[in-house]
């Protein structure tokens, strides 16, 4: 990517997390959000009334749209949470609780 | 700015009080201005929880208002619809050793033969009833009767149902008096509004506004603390609290009490309200109190101690020395009514105490017994 | 734990008052959201990223990497402890106590679970700001991100939101995210700025008040030509479009009154938006423990104390004016704060400098201020469908029924009527919308929390082992 380059970045080893079930690659030092970004996702939540898609907003942990549930804990800010080896990044649906 | 207006009846207070009043008058066939110097349910209605309950009430005159308010409540949420969140939940009261029950049984024995209807739950049908409960609890009695409303909404639908003139941001500086002390109207910071009837709704500020009719209210504040969590799934069913918040209603201490009713609401988060502190109009934040409200219902319920507290706010609830509200007219000032000093328990009051107020105004037999209600009855013990 | 002075964040304002007071004998101990120190401006990419050039991102680095070093000489001296990744949910006066006691209560990690306690004499609240965004038909769409979101996404993980993108608003802070953005490889389609570029010749005086700033911002032009970014000024984009993500906006014209100018829509295909409308100062801790709060603002004195004694306020939380005023800000309150902590009053001249160089930035923020207005009638182009309240879902046309029929003309009765602003962002996101759509001036907010907490560690009370 441009912008590692542009930081003449030397990433350490990348790692595997899963979304949805689907395998991506993280880097360490990413939040969630960097990572699913840079697999090219785009939003990660479906708001509780209408089932809307939502991602990341306001990136600094204000706006609270990119919430998400990272193993099983539901309504992780993506911004803040940095992405570890082996996350199951999973779609959360509304409230992120179960009914 | 100044303008004259002629109406029948001056509503002061735009809560949810002063809007069942307007609405009950107005159907009475009166011509209605309600006033209030913020908006709609600006004032206690708004930082209330909406409890409409008779399981906290011990048989008597505010039990007798609380069954009929129930029923009006009915009515109205059939004609307003769902857009005032009324549910006929229920409420479940918990008591957590058995010396606690046993009161409580004796409690709500009485409450069965003044007309509540009351169904016991043993301890081992405790999680039926609320599946989240703590383990351990002793037992508990569910109040199918003990409903529930959105209490800012439902003062907003009431008035504009009630089609009331509502003169919102207009502050009512005095009641005016004939020489002979009968009232004329009421002046505001904007002009005055010519009136044969005033009803004082005021709610907390109640007292201000009976001064200013040159009569004494001793209405008073109580400072309540709820606590919003996240939305959640509806994992909490009734309304729920321990024993002790009876104990609390009724308590004359000045100190923080809190015995929090936990319920979940149509909209996700669960409301756990209200601590009750005698502190006057003080606005400022107390950890202590919403602290004291997290740990009664993370004790009622564990699973909540994980859920997110997303916001607090706090409210007056606004009391007589003896916890009865003041309804009907005011013998000292002929022409004013007072509608005010419900406590906590205002919203669920309120249908009664307007329904019984526009039956005074338009020179009917009331319902209920005025009596304990007197405006009027602390006047001996001020002397 | 014990401290003397608690600083709130780590940014410019909160860096720069634990450095002078650290300089003069007092203990400090910064509580801090971030992994690093820094905060929004000098956010740096994350050490695992392993970046040779951290600043490539970044001006003013040399300023950042000075702090850097006095932060690290203070704390390996036992003057400064520093608490990252402990997220301040409230700041408690302990009444009860003695005067000067509080205690800053925090959440622990990106989790924020598990409670901290720190107990001071003294709090200084350099909060920073966040961004404000106005609704417009479509911002909900995946792919609309604010200004500074996608700033602080490139900053801190080398990533961008997609391949092309529309940089939109208006704002100083639009130039650094347009070139960030172009320099990290993404096509910026277009630079779309609705203020009028006569208001900026307008504030000459007060711009010239920093020259430096002409220059950096002469900076930017250069860089977005060479990028060929199209730049247009007096242009506002009135709707994302897009179904589960964004697939491109239309921009149009604006009039001198600032109203779209009717047939000059155009649209520009971009699968991401980086928008913002300004900055908007955190003033949630001051708020709760009874600081006075004027239009948004922290109030400060000279010495940057604010009305509730043993507070202090420096950097956004009082007022939007950027990193060179939040350091000015920042040195002058730690000065403040040693001095008064032994009873005596600052040494005027010795923070003449900081005084002086506070003045100028103040009187450049004002003129930006001036020329970069948020776009009069923007409320007119939400239509009712869209979603203002974004946690809440609730849409501009429940606003306006709350006043139109229900009688609400106040933020906080819109609130009561609509649940906009009830959600889990406590109408941070959303507040200047409502009240723009409602047509009402926007009124202070009370959060007792700044952020959720758990109802568990809210429950109990820390124990002394723990504070």
């Amino acid at each position: 990517m441009n912008s590692l380059r542009l930081a003449r970045s030397r990433p350490g080893p990348a790692f595997t997390v899963t979304f949805d079930g689907r395998e991506i690659e993280a880097l360490p030092g990413w939040t969630v959000a960097a990572a699913l970004w840079a697999a090219g996702i785009t939003s990660w939540r479906t708001t509780r009334h209408e089932g809307r898609p939502r991602g990341i907003l306001c990136g600094i942990g204000v706006c609270f749209d990119c919430l998400v549930t990272v193993n099983d804990r539901p309504n992780q800010r993506a911004c803040l949470v940095p992405a570890r080896p082996g996350d199951v990044i999973r779609t959360q649906e509304g409230t992120g609780h179960a009914d | 700015m100044s303008e004259r207006l002629t109406c029948d009846v001056v509503v002061v207070g735009a809560g949810m009080v002063g809007a069942a009043c307007a609405l009950y008058a107005a159907r009475a066939g009166l011509d209605v201005a309600l006033v209030d110097r913020g908006p709609v349910a600006g004032g206690t209605t708004g930082a209330g929880e909406g409890n409409l309950l008779v399981s906290d009430k011990e048989p008597g005159p505010e039990l007798q208002l609380a069954l009929f308010s129930l029923g009006l409540w009915a009515e109205l949420a059939k004609e307003l619809g769902p857009a005032v969140e009324y549910e006929a939940k229920g409420g479940v009261v918990v008591a957590a050793a058995p010396e606690g029950l046993t009161a409580l049984g004796d409690f709500a024995a009485g409450q069965r033969a003044a007309g509540v209807t009351t169904v016991e739950v043993a301890a081992d049908r405790l999680h039926d009833v609320e599946p989240y409960l703590a383990p351990g609890l002793a037992g508990g009695v569910l109040y199918p009767q003990d409903c529930q409303v959105m209490p800012a909404l439902a003062a907003a639908h009431l008035v504009r149902a009630s089609g009331a003139r509502l003169l919102s941001g207009r502050t009512v500086t005095e009641v005016l008096r004939t020489p002979r002390g009968t009232v004329l109207g009421v002046r505001t910071d904007r002009g005055v509004i010519h009136a044969p009837a005033v009803v004082n709704a005021a709610g907390t500020w109640g007292g201000e506004l009976a001064a200013t009719a040159g009569v004494r209210l001793p209405v008073l504040p109580r400072r309540g603390f709820v606590l919003v969590t996240e939305p959640l799934p509806r994992r909490v069913r009734h309304k729920v609290y321990a024993a002790d918040y009876v104990a609390d209603v009724a308590s004359d201490s000045a100190a923080l009490h809190t015995s929090p009713v936990v319920e979940g609401t149509a909209a996700g988060p669960v409301l756990i309200g209200a601590s009750r502190e005698r502190v006057g109009f003080d606005r400022s934040f107390s950890l202590p109190a919403v602290r004291a409200l997290a740990a009664g219902a993370t004790r009622l319920f564990p699973f909540l101690e994980r859920v997110r507290a997303m916001r607090s706010y706090l409210g007056f609830r606004p009391y007589l020395p003896d916890h009865l509200p003041a309804i009907g007219a005011d013998p000292r000032v002929p022409g004013l009514f007072h509608a005010c000093g419900h406590e906590g328990a205002g919203i669920g009051l309120a249908p009664g105490t307007g329904h019984l107020i526009a039956r005074l105004l338009s020179g009917g037999v009331p319902e209920l017994d005025l009596a304990p209600f007197r405006p009027e009855r602390f006047e001996r013990e001020a002397r | 734990m014990r401290t003397d002075l608690a600083v709130i964040g780590a940014g410019p304002a909160g860096l720069a008052a634990a450095l002078a007071a650290a300089a003069r004998g007092v203990r400090v101990t910064l509580v801090d959201a971030g992994p690093e120190a820094g905060g929004q401006f000098y956010r740096q990419p994350a050490a695992g990223l392993g970046a040779r050039r951290p600043g490539a991102l970044h001006h003013q680095w040399r300023t950042w990497k000075r702090l850097r070093e006095g932060l690290d000489r203070h704390i390996a001296a036992g003057r400064i402890v520093h608490l990252a990744d402990h997220h301040v949910w409230c700041v408690e006066r302990r009444s009860g106590h003695a005067p000067g006691d509080f205690a800053v209560h925090a959440l622990l990690g990106p989790e924020q679970n598990e409670p901290a306690v720190v107990r001071a004499t003294a709090v200084l609240l350099a909060t920073g700001g966040y961004e404000r965004v106005l609704p417009f038909p479509g911002w909900t769409l995946p792919g609309v991100v604010t200004a500074g979101g996608a700033q602080a996404m490139l900053k801190g993980g080398l990533v961008v939101p997609g391949q092309r993108v529309v940089v939109a608003g208006t704002g100083p802070l639009l130039l650094p995210v347009a070139t960030g953005l172009a320099a990290a490889g993404t096509t910026v389609a277009a630079l779309v700025e609705s203020a009028d570029p006569r208001l900026l010749a307008r504030q000459a005086r007060g711009l010239a008040a920093e020259p430096g700033k002409a220059v950096e911002a002469a900076g930017y032009g250069v860089r977005l030509l060479r990028h060929r970014v199209r730049v247009l000024v007096r242009h506002t984009v009135v709707e994302a479009h897009g179904t589960g993500r964004l697939t491109g906006v239309t921009v149009a014209s604006l009039d001198a009154d600032g109203r779209v100018r009717a047939g000059t829509g155009r649209r520009i295909p971009c699968d991401s938006l980086a928008v913002g409308h300004g900055m908007l100062p955190h003033t949630e801790l001051a708020e709760t423990l009874g600081c006075r709060v004027d239009g948004g603002r922290v109030h400060v004195d000279e010495e940057q104390r604010t009305d509730v004694p043993g507070v202090w306020a420096a950097g956004e939380a009082t007022g939007v004016g950027g990193a060179g005023l939040a350091l000015a800000e920042g040195h002058l309150a730690g000065r403040s704060i040693a001095a008064r902590l032994t009873g005596a009053r600052p040494d005027e001249h010795g923070g003449k400098r900081a005084a002086a160089s506070r003045a100028a930035l103040r009187r450049f923020a004002d003129a930006l201020d001036h020329a970069y207005p948020p776009r009069a009638h923007w409320a007119e182009q939400v239509t009712d469908e869209t979603v203002v309240c974004r946690c809440e879902e609730v849409r501009a046309g429940a606003v306006r029924e709350a006043v139109r029929d229900l009688g609400a003309g106040d933020p906080r009765t819109v609130k009561l009527l609509t649940r906009a602003g009830m959600g889990w962002c406590q109408g941070r996101m959303c507040g200047p919308a409502v009240a723009g759509v409602a047509g009402c001036p926007e009124t202070v907010t009370r959060r007792p929390f700044a952020r959720p907490v758990p109802l568990g560690v809210l429950a109990r009370e820390p124990g002394e082992g723990q504070v």
